[in-house]
């Protein structure tokens, strides 16, 4: 399926009908990279996709993976970032000559509903707590609501622990010892920051998988990382990202015995360091890489 | 445009006019100090033993800043501390408690507004000894913190709709940028990077880009780049060495200052420092009072004692300066003598002393 731009009656750009169509069939996508338009005059595709499909939580998990070497070994946390309001409303003025202001806003219906989703995935994928990061000891009216709705929604889910914590204080202890966190869950712009600085815990976008969950069912899988096009065709990419987003997509569809077999023949890939692609330490090519992690899958049966 | 430039290149002129030369009246310059609350007073102690062991030519005057109301109900810092401030231009400041619940704005707040501090200034450096996942952090964050998204304006549009408005002035942004290239200058450093999300919030973060873009210009001796946040934190965890002096705007500034302290070890060995408008600098530890080892000799003095070393820095005193810190670090990297915060069993008069010891055998 492609998503390239296309403008409809009356010059609002949109989606493909075919693959708005086909998404609101399946309910379930999985999607690579996209190139971003410089002075197409159309909107960035990432951004049509969210609102054609109100994809309202992103969500990471970040996982050390053994093998992958960075300073930190047992990171295991889930970012949970509300994608459609926050500090990217996109409303911005300028008041006088020199003088700009940008509107934050944050609402209450998208403040609960990322909220449920949070405790809801928590208690889905047995994690223990649920931690609202926020800054309303500055932003006392728009933070303030948002943990309100975070308080109120944890009161539905006694059997998820539920704690609060200001963002540079998330961020101070994050970089010391990520071990203590678990699921997070937060406005735009601070899920924006967290969610890029845990995928450098583990390694990077190229090892790192992303969800985004839509307002009607729908949701869609996808590497995080660019298109790279100076090694496309190459046959040098590493699948990693792509691949554990589609471990996280068939957990959504429930198929976890699935998704735990080729997650698990990827790691223990990775462990062994001996078919690695350029951007893992290796010389494999892209290729050799995938067809190793078939062969493991293959012998689990 | 030319006019741009010239006035930049006045107030450039007139600032460092205006810059406090090192002024040896009687051979000794006066700094106020606030102790502060909880720990506050035992580790200036420490500083004050610490910087007589090198025979600074410093006096102290200390003062307090419990909030006062004055005519009319405003909140105020106490005229005695601000006279004193006023006067000798530096500070160095312990740990305030945050008052709940006291009717008044935060002591910081307050001190922040009365001398215009617009730049907050962390220099992070690896500490030998301190072991941390990270071993050779040297960089600088440079935050806006006047305005930005903490200009507390807020407004209920309708029922269960917030609006919360941030701020971006032409002149804020480029005070902050002239800051930072100064001090990249000024300190040695090779490059500035401003940090940003200008792809997202095209006039706000885009208006504070144009500034540094423009100060860049008239700082050709120092390289400047521009990077996004997402990608500043993505990349300073895995690889802080690629950093040098960041400048950016008031949130994106709390965030990375926080996260690069604690890539070095966190808030208590951390040295700040905020520059006000007026030639007025306060230098402070960041670290809370920590009311449960206050008044047990507990305390370790490192983070206030390496922002006293940032205020011997910015007085001109660099030698004074070197002595102290070199003291400081062997001490840390020599283990024989540490708080317990570092992993030690000594008591803060203990590791105090030993820096004082190092610091008479170094003449």
């Amino acid at each position: 399926m492609n998503v390239t731009a296309i403008q409809g009656p009356g010059g609002r750009w949109m989606i493909p009908p075919d693959c708005k169509e086909s998404m609101d069939r399946t309910l379930i996508g999985l999607k690579g990279p996209l190139k971003t338009p410089i002075a197409a005059g159309h909107p960035s595709m990432n951004l049509l996709l969210r609102k054609t499909f109100d994809l309202y939580a992103n969500v990471r998990p970040c996982v050390s993976i053994e093998g992958y070497k960075t300073p930190y070994t047992d990171v295991d946390l889930v970012t949970i970032r509300e994608n459609t309001e926050g500090e990217y409303s996109g409303i911005e003025h300028i008041i006088v000559d020199g003088v700009v202001q940008s509107i934050k806003l944050i609402t209450e219906d998208a403040s609960r509903r990322i909220a449920e989703y949070a405790f809801e995935y928590a208690r889905n994928n047995q994690r223990n707590s649920v931690t609202a990061v926020h800054k309303a000891n500055i932003m006392r009216m728009s933070d303030g609501l948002f943990l309100r709705k975070c308080r109120e929604v944890a009161e539905n889910f006694k059997d998820v622990k539920f704690t609060e914590m200001y963002l540079d204080t998330v961020c101070l202890n994050m970089v010391q010892d990520p071990t203590q966190f678990d699921v997070l869950v937060m406005p735009n712009l601070y899920g924006d920051i967290l969610s890029d600085l845990c995928a450098g815990l583990i390694g990077g976008l190229g090892v790192t998988p992303s969800g985004n969950i839509g307002a009607n069912g729908v949701a869609i899988f996808e590497s995080v990382h660019g298109t790279a096009p100076d090694i496309a065709g190459l046959d040098m990419a590493n699948p990693t990202a792509l691949l554990l987003s589609a471990v996280m997509m068939l957990r959504h569809m429930g198929m976890h015995d699935y998704g735990k077999k080729i997650e698990t023949a990827c790691f223990d890939t990775i462990r062994d360091k001996k078919v690695l692609t350029g951007d893992l330490g290796g010389k494999s090519k892209c290729s050799e890489f995938t067809e190793e992690i078939c062969r493991r899958v293959r012998d689990m049966d």
